[in-house]
């Protein structure tokens, strides 16, 4: 069997006809199977979803209880078979229930990575190395100017910046799955105790957090009223909030924001940030570099983002890759900011979550 | 050198001058001698490397990358300092990551981060970066630079080559690098400026005395740079409360204000300075003058361009004030002149104590004397009441400025027993300039703010209307970002959320139709020809007088009104020069 029999790219997302099953489907089918629950990866209205535990419940909490006609719950590393292809899910370090999705049918096995990162996190399951024939990457930062630095020291920024500027609030925009609950246990582990306020657009993503036994202190939920006394104060919100109404009655904000792209300072500049915490979610160019090697896949196919040089970089070191040019992610996670100034500031549908 | 990276990655991002200086006070406090003092003298501007050029970095990286990924790189970050930063494969940075588990494989063949070669070195530190490229030879500095950034993070990396191309640019003036040393004892920054001159970095004497732990340094500097006086704005009810027998008044000319100053060192040689009012020399610009101060003492004046005895106006002394060389045909195009308001130092005698018209006396003594014709006074201006002074004001070319009323931007208002003191004291000067002119113009674009206005919109472009080819047009002539209230901004930032037609990034399109849209009142001190933008006209110092809720755009301004107000400037200009 060749991979492309396996997989194969329809309008929906990446295919397997063998199977009929899409993954990560950017529109409604019969069966999706789902990487994890970031909005432009995990959406409603399918017929059959099979994802972990974690991402059932973070769709729940997003897309109320009846957001597929059927759900089934895959444990990282079990086997599940679909009409004799065998699928797993396994760890992919992105957010809690994240996985990279294995196929493996006639002696080939294709591994869709979903989005991942190597670097550690204490909120989900760390990566997970799965040896395939293909390996189908991600490459939000494909470009080797993107290496993100150790988190302890961006937090540790965070916190010297606190200490110089103890009267003013310091308000960090954080997507609202994954990264805002990431830098919370990160910001824990530095040894802060205050308690850390939250926009209430990620006051129920967090609780879900905290009930699956992610240990983040005290959290509190921002009270409008309050905000003119939180000097001094830690507040995680949505990026667009950063710049928007809701920040304007705290107390000489320091506007921070935790991404992968505040790496490049014209980005971070563009947005108004004025201390930026290059905290990613995803792999940077060595950790995606690194883990093609590690795969042993003969073949890659490069997804979302930056994919002409992770593309070159592969063939410079003899394995054949293509783009696999998907029309519809990115709409949620680290997206350029640009555009998600405006699509925050359009449609806030990201704060109503 | 790690620190001091962060500090000015920091500063760059912060916009507000109180935080700016905050986080330089922690600094200085935070960081030990030398460091600290290397850091003071790269933030106040005063270090150059001849040797380190963009070509020199660009080889160096080529040396260590892909070329086809560097260009997608270089493409993406549009800055080179900042790219070769990010790209430079150091082995201080290979870190050991995660390892992978359920893979059992062969870790050697991870690329492209490097295998260390040899062991990690540790940074720099900024005494070394600077005492090293102060000594070095051109020829050893790439294995120097290579060394260097192997041994610091990206931050460091960066920080290092911006200072070594000299373009810091994170929005710091030496002044405020030196408020931020005086904050470090509570002293006043004109107390640093007094003793600045007669040090060199790393200032570890200054921190010492700031810090209370040694003497004053001693002023070994003949020709010190003096923090200048300044003047306070005159309110119409301040003057029922002066008495005009008590009073002196001179013109205000607009040129730009600097100190002259002459020393001699103890064996003999003689020291020639020219500063600007922040303390910055600003002798290699202006050649032509410094080789005229022939005397030991410092004058308080305004520099000008003279031809043929007559000023020119400020168009062109900008002329001559943007070039980054003078060239022998710029001396002679655009001679340099001083006009002396005050004299502070004469000989080993500091004349500041002394009473304003004593020490004018000593000025226009020492100037008849020395029959320079490069420095003249600036004559006072005979009055009686306020209302002569009124009459001069409107009029200078009547009262005694003559040929040169074109260059007179208003009147400066002194006690005659005023001591000169640094700084802003109250109830000693004044300023009384010239009314601004005002223009009505369209509201067209606005962008969001910085710091704390970074969530309104509060840059606003502005245009006035013009025959374009498809009929009546508003064409943008200019940007403001102040003159009004907090208030006032939260009801214009209302009105650009609500009227908003267009967005890019960070900037919106406001509605501007002939009956839908806002008219902002526009004050501005001047006019210049430009070719930066799509008028042709730049406005000096525009900002919000008013914002007209009542005024419907049609019935704004129009671009014949700013030609005109062009042509009247070129005008003066050219009577000036005939």
């Amino acid at each position: 069997m060749r991979p492309s029999d396996l997989l194969t790219m329809t309008p929906s997302g990446l295919y397997c006809p063998q199977a009929d099953a899409h993954i990560d489907p950017v529109r409604p089918v019969r069966r999706a199977l789902i990487t994890h629950g970031h909005s432009d990866h995990a959406r409603a209205g399918h017929g059959a979803v099979l994802a972990t535990d974690e991402t059932l419940g973070i769709m729940a909490v997003r897309y109320g209880p009846d957001f597929a006609g059927a759900t089934q719950a895959v444990r990282y590393g079990e086997r599940v078979d679909l009409n004799g292809v065998t699928v797993s899910y396994h760890p992919a370090g992105h957010v809690l229930g994240s996985a990279q999705i294995a196929l493996q049918c006639g002696g080939v096995r294709i591994v869709a990575s979903g989005d991942y990162k190597r670097a550690r996190d204490p909120t989900c399951a760390p990566f997970e190395l799965v040896p395939c024939d293909v390996f189908i990457t991600e490459a939000t930062f494909g470009l080797p100017v993107f290496r993100h630095p150790d988190t302890r020291h961006e937090v540790d920024r965070l916190l010297a910046s606190v200490r110089v500027f103890p009267d003013r609030a310091h308000i960090v925009g954080a997507y609202a799955l994954g990264k805002a609950q990431r830098l919370m246990a990160l910001i824990r582990e530095a040894g802060y105790e205050e308690p850390i306020y939250v926009h209430g657009a990620m006051e129920r993503l967090t609780q879900f957090y905290q009930d699956q036994g992610v240990q983040l202190g005290e959290i509190r939920k921002v009270q409008a009223a309050e905000r003119p006394k939180l000097g001094g104060a830690i507040v995680i919100c949505p990026p667009s909030a950063t710049q928007d109404l809701w920040a304007r009655k705290f107390p000489d904000p320091v506007t921070a924001f935790a991404s992968g792209w505040m790496r490049v300072r014209a980005r971070a500049r563009q947005k108004g940030v004025e201390l930026p915490l290059v905290v990613s979610d995803h792999s940077d160019w060595d950790d995606l570099c690194a883990t093609i090697l590690q795969t042993g896949a003969g073949e890659v196919w490069v997804t979302h983002g930056q994919e002409d040089a992770l593309v070159h970089w592969c063939v410079t070191r003899g394995i054949r890759a293509q783009p696999l040019h998907m029309l519809g992610y990115g709409d949620e996670g680290e997206v350029e900011p640009e555009t998600n100034v405006l699509a925050g500031e359009a449609a806030p549908a990201e704060a109503a979550t | 050198m790690n620190r001091f990276a962060e500090l000015l990655d920091r500063l760059g991002y912060e916009p507000g001058r109180n935080n700016k200086l905050r986080l330089m006070t922690d600094y200085f406090r935070t960081t030990p001698d030398p460091e600290r003092g290397f850091a003071l003298a790269a933030l106040a501007g005063g270090l150059s490397f001849a040797n380190a050029k963009p070509g020199l970095i660009r080889a160096l990286i080529a040396e260590r990358t892909d070329p086809v990924l560097f260009g997608l790189s270089y493409d993406y970050v549009g800055d080179l300092s900042e790219t070769v930063a990010l790209l430079w494969p150091s082995p201080a940075e290979s870190h050991a990551r995660a390892e992978p588990t359920g893979f059992d494989g062969d870790l050697d063949l991870v690329e492209p981060r490097p295998v260390a070669r040899g062991h990690n070195r540790p940074p720099p530190s900024l005494a070394e970066v600077i005492e090293s490229l102060q000594v070095s030879h051109r020829s050893d500095l790439p294995g120097l630079l290579a060394r260097w950034l192997d041994g610091l993070d990206e931050t460091g990396r960066w920080a290092l080559l911006k200072l070594i191309t000299g373009s810091l640019r994170i929005g710091v003036s030496a002044r405020l690098a030196k408020s931020a040393v005086a904050a470090l004892g509570e002293l006043d920054p004109n107390d640093i400026e007094e003793v600045w001159h007669g040090l060199e970095p790393p200032y570890e004497s200054l921190f010492a005395w700031v810090e209370g732990r040694g003497p004053r340094p001693e002023a070994t500097d003949p020709a010190p740079f003096r923090p200048p006086m300044l003047a306070h704005p005159i309110d119409d009810s301040d003057f029922d409360s002066l008495d005009p027998a008590e009073m002196t008044a001179e013109w205000k000319w607009d040129g730009i204000r600097v100190q002259v100053v002459g020393g001699t060192r103890p064996d003999g040689r003689r020291v020639q300075r020219l500063y600007s009012r922040t303390g910055e020399d600003i002798s290699n610009s202006f050649p032509d003058l410094v080789e005229a101060i022939d005397f030991d003492g410092a004058i308080d004046g305004e520099l000008l361009i003279l031809r043929e005895g007559r000023v020119q106006s400020f168009n062109v002394l900008q002329q001559r004030l943007n070039r980054q060389s003078v060239s022998p045909r710029m001396l002679v195009e655009f001679p340099a002149h001083v006009r002396a308001y005050d004299l502070l130092h004469w000989g080993e005698e500091d004349l500041r104590p002394l009473p304003f018209c004593d020490r004018r006396e000593r000025l226009e003594a020492m100037l008849a004397a020395a029959g320079n014709p490069r420095f003249d006074i600036s004559p006072l201006i005979p009055f009686r009441t306020w209302e002569e002074l009124a009459a001069a004001r409107a009029n200078p070319g009547e009262a005694g400025a003559g040929v040169d009323a074109a260059a007179v931007e208003g009147c400066m208002i002194k006690r005659a027993d005023s001591p000169y003191v640094p700084g802003r004291p109250k109830g000693l000067w004044w300023k009384w300039k010239h009314d601004p002119h005002v223009i009505d113009a369209v509201l067209m674009y606005a962008q969001r703010g910085h710091g704390k206005r970074s969530s309104f919109y509060s840059d606003y472009t502005f245009g006035v209307w013009r025959d374009g080819p498809a009929g009546e047009e508003l064409v943008p002539v200019g940007k403001a970002y102040f003159g009004f209230t907090d208030a006032e901004l939260a009801e214009l930032d209302r009105f650009v959320r609500r009227n908003t037609i267009n967005r890019f990034g960070p900037v919106r399109e406001v509605t501007h139709e002939p009956d839908r849209g806002l008219v902002l009142e526009i004050a501005f001190e001047g006019l210049n020809r430009s070719t930066r933008h799509k008028s042709g006209v730049a406005m000096r110092f525009p900002r919000v007088s008013r914002i007209r809720w009542d005024k419907p755009p049609a019935e704004a301004d129009r671009m014949e009104i700013l030609e005109k107000l062009l042509r009247r400037e070129a005008e003066l200009d050219e009577s000036a020069e005939s």
